[in-house]
């Protein structure tokens, strides 16, 4: 039961420390023992040889969607716990928009206890802000909060009623819940399917224009401003909604941004071809727009890179590129595109790798995301260097909507531990 | 550069499908002009009918209403000799839940060879034409915004009739530009064929963001807009757009835009005026100007009869590619 765990010769990087050095990690009842030297009377059940290898906190993911309930014919719980667990991911918050929505205790509580008997990964269900999601009443958040739910969100479905946003963000806020936008404005939206610019104009597609995110953001800090609530936004697409968020943050407000690995790497152009594996929403932006959201996470702008995975089935993409659904699975590909900001020298490693662990757990205020002593043994061990082809001999989603499919990305996961126990060991390569 | 150049020729650079204008060589666009010169003959004779397309099915895939595009289509099918099947699916399969995909798979198992697809989504010729048995060819009758490729070669082959060039050749196109998939393909034909300057002219709210981008100049005022033009070519503004969201009122529109023989003073003297139809009389064209001596309105309709006869002879001439891609 409480295995006594040996992580031996890796080089250990925990941002929530600073500390980057070849140290021995001991775990011991699920938790960091020691660091460095082993504490007395520590003999290893097991000793994992991590010489070559990166060892982290288990990343803590604040966006991803596993499908279930209500949609299965896309993912599981199941499916997506091994893809997450796979990817170094050991915390992962859902948003509530499922079949049934998590607007009830009862649904918090079932994703929950299907993800602890899965026992691959931590879920976080986020809770609905309005009931149903539908914008007119409130969700019953201090029972979503009692049930597990650290934050509330309306996921893709925007509160249009001001007042009902402003009494929203009051009720969670007096019940201490963070409350989650994903800043868009639905009329500037206007059914639109790619980023209003030159790509969208030449392609014929309807556009959403940076006022769709910025006008959302705007709307979001004023009502901060009025109500007192902590609000985190989830998926900025533009360099002009994170420039509103980093003038909000410098006058003290109680505001975090995060975005998706993808978003600082793809820009509008990659929809060329009407590729629908590229269809996404927010949808991507310019080039000045990725490199200034690259630039936004290393001054801590953007605190957090989500995967926003959301895997689909084949015949979700299978359409005219406006009748496609958007999204991405992601889960896979957050640890490698996040080196690859670090290869391409947007940033260094303790940057990418603070905004997958340390900085998403305190935006959500969770006991995860460091290897300091004491904490859960929750850790990401990873070859930094390997090399590996997305196929159907590597992939673990259910979903296969990757833009990246069929490509060689670096960067790969040799062992997930959760609480102390390994979750995931790769024996190939 | 992208999908789309490669989908549409085989590799010998000859056409598999027509699916935009967009990336083609000036060669390419010049042999399907050259190439409608050659049929405009048939269509004059007693007899009607080349056999260049016998025991062929052409299948008119209609997924938007459309009554000239779908009628020059067919007559042009008919005149190459092949069987036409014309079929609406907007009231049929898709209202009953099929998948686009299904729809195709289901028309292809019927040995069809060439389909001719409108669709209200941007892209969706291109889906098709990455997901149909090699052998058949796909054209692109219209779809969303993005593209009207045989519009777009009948509007610079009628040009090339009237003024025998592109060079030096200044070219407006007027109406509501942001819903116009004629525009989009007109533009990109006469850049490939080297027009002097193509305006674009409308209010803001009929106007791509980035129009400049197109490599078009922007007037949002008709007078300046037409000022020494050798064509214009008027847009058809669409009911639903008339009253409110995007103009206040047909009224306002046609004064401001509508195209009158006062306006046309500034154009030059030899100006024509093209549409690429149904026009709305008194509302983007008064009658006098749309019936007048300068009009080709009703050419272009022939000539979309010979443009679609050269587009549909050449695609299925192509070499069948390789693999279904699914």
């Amino acid at each position: 039961m409480s295995e006594q765990l040996l992580i031996k010769g890796g080089r250990l990087v925990d941002p929530a420390s600073g500390t980057d050095a070849v140290l021995d990690v001991a775990i011991r009842e699920g938790k960091i023992a020691a660091l460095g030297a082993h504490p007395d009377g520590f003999v290893p059940d097991r000793v994992i040889d991590a010489q070559g290898l990166v060892v982290a906190p288990g990343f803590v993911d604040l966006a991803a969607r596993f499908r279930e309930p209500g949609f299965e014919h896309k993912a599981t719980i199941q499916s997506e716990s091994l893809a997450a667990s796979a990817a170094g991911i050991t915390t992962v918050c859902i948003p509530p928009d499922g079949v049934p929505i998590t607007d009830t205790p009862a649904v918090a509580q079932l994703i929950q206890e299907i993800g602890h008997e899965i026992g691959k990964v931590r879920l976080c269900p986020i809770g609905a802000l309005t009931r149903g999601l539908k914008g007119k009443d409130l969700s019953e958040m201090r029972s979503l909060k009692d049930a597990g739910c650290r934050s509330v969100s309306n996921a893709y479905s925007p509160v249009q009623s001001s007042l009902i946003l402003r009494r929203s963000m009051e009720y969670a806020a007096s019940h201490d819940l963070l409350v989650v936008f994903r800043p868009e404005d639905e009329d500037l939206a206007d059914g639109g399917c790619a980023h209003e610019g030159i790509v969208a104009t030449r392609m014929g597609l309807r556009g959403i224009p940076y006022a769709a995110e910025t006008v959302a953001v705007a709307k979001v800090l004023a009502l901060i401003e009025q109500t007192g609530a902590r609000v985190h936004f989830s998926l900025i697409s533009s360099a002009r909604a994170m420039r509103s968020i980093a003038r909000a943050q410098e006058k003290g407000f109680q505001v975090t941004a995060d975005t998706a690995a993808h978003y600082l790497h793809l820009t509008e152009s990659d929809i060329e071809g009407f590729d629908a594996q590229c269809h996404v929403s927010p949808p991507f932006r310019t080039l000045e727009d990725r490199d200034a959201m690259r630039q936004g996470v290393v001054d801590g702008v953007i605190s957090a890179i989500c995967s926003d995975h959301q895997p689909h089935e084949a015949d979700a993409k299978l359409d005219a590129f406006p009748s496609t659904e958007p999204g991405i699975s992601a889960l896979e590909t957050l640890l490698p595109l996040s080196l690859q900001l670090v290869n391409e020298g947007a940033m260094d490693l303790m940057t990418a790798l603070r905004a997958l662990t340390v900085s998403p757990a305190r935006v959500m205020g969770l006991d995860a995301g460091t290897l300091s002593i004491g904490a859960p043994a929750d850790v990401a061990i990873f070859d930094p260097l390997a090399s590996w082809a997305l196929g159907p001999d590597t992939w673990r989603s259910q979903g296969r909507n990757t833009p990246y499919w069929g490509q060689t990305l670096q960067g790969r996961i040799r062992y997930t531990l959760l609480g102390g126990q390994c979750v995931f060991e790769r024996r190939e390569n | 550069m992208s999908l789309t150049d490669n989908l549409q020729v085989d590799a010998k650079g000859r056409l598999r499908h027509f699916l935009t204008v967009e990336g083609l060589p000036r060669e390419q666009l010049v042999s399907i002009m050259d190439t409608a010169d050659s049929f405009a003959s048939v269509s004059e004779q007693a007899v009607k009918k080349v056999p260049i397309l016998r025991g062929k099915t052409v299948v008119n895939l209609f997924f938007e209403t459309s009554t000239r595009t779908r009628t020059t289509f067919e007559l042009a099918a008919k005149r190459l000799s092949a069987d036409v099947l014309n079929l609406n699916i907007a009231t049929s399969a898709t209202t009953k839940g099929e998948s686009l995909l299904d729809t195709i798979r289901n028309i292809e198992a019927m040995q069809v060879d060439m389909f001719v697809v409108r669709h209200a989504d941007s892209g969706a010729p291109h889906f098709i034409a990455r997901h149909v048995a090699p052998h058949i060819s796909v054209i692109n009758a219209g779809d969303g915004r993005h593209a009207h490729p045989t519009q777009a070669m009948l509007d610079v082959y009628t040009i090339r009739k009237h003024k025998g060039r592109f060079e030096g050749l200044v070219v407006a196109i007027v109406g509501d530009i942001l819903h116009s998939r004629v525009a989009r393909s007109e533009i990109q034909a006469l850049r490939i064929l080297g027009a002097g300057e193509i305006r674009v002219v409308g209010p803001r709210t009929l106007l791509p963001p980035d129009a400049e981008s197109l490599g078009v100049k922007v007037f949002v005022d008709l007078e300046q807009g037409l000022k020494d033009v050798d064509v214009v070519i008027m847009l058809r503004l669409q009911r639903e757009r008339m009253n409110g969201a995007f103009i206040p009122s047909e009224h306002e529109y046609f004064a401001k835009f509508g195209l009158t023989e006062e306006r046309l003073k500034v154009a030059k003297p030899d100006a024509i005026i093209m549409h690429p139809g149904p026009i709305n009389r008194g509302i983007e064209i008064e009658s006098k100007v749309a019936d007048g001596p300068r009009s080709v309105i009703l050419q272009q309709v022939t000539a979309g009869i010979s443009i679609r006869m050269a587009v549909m002879s050449m695609v299925m001439s192509h070499e069948t590619g390789g693999q279904r891609d699914v």
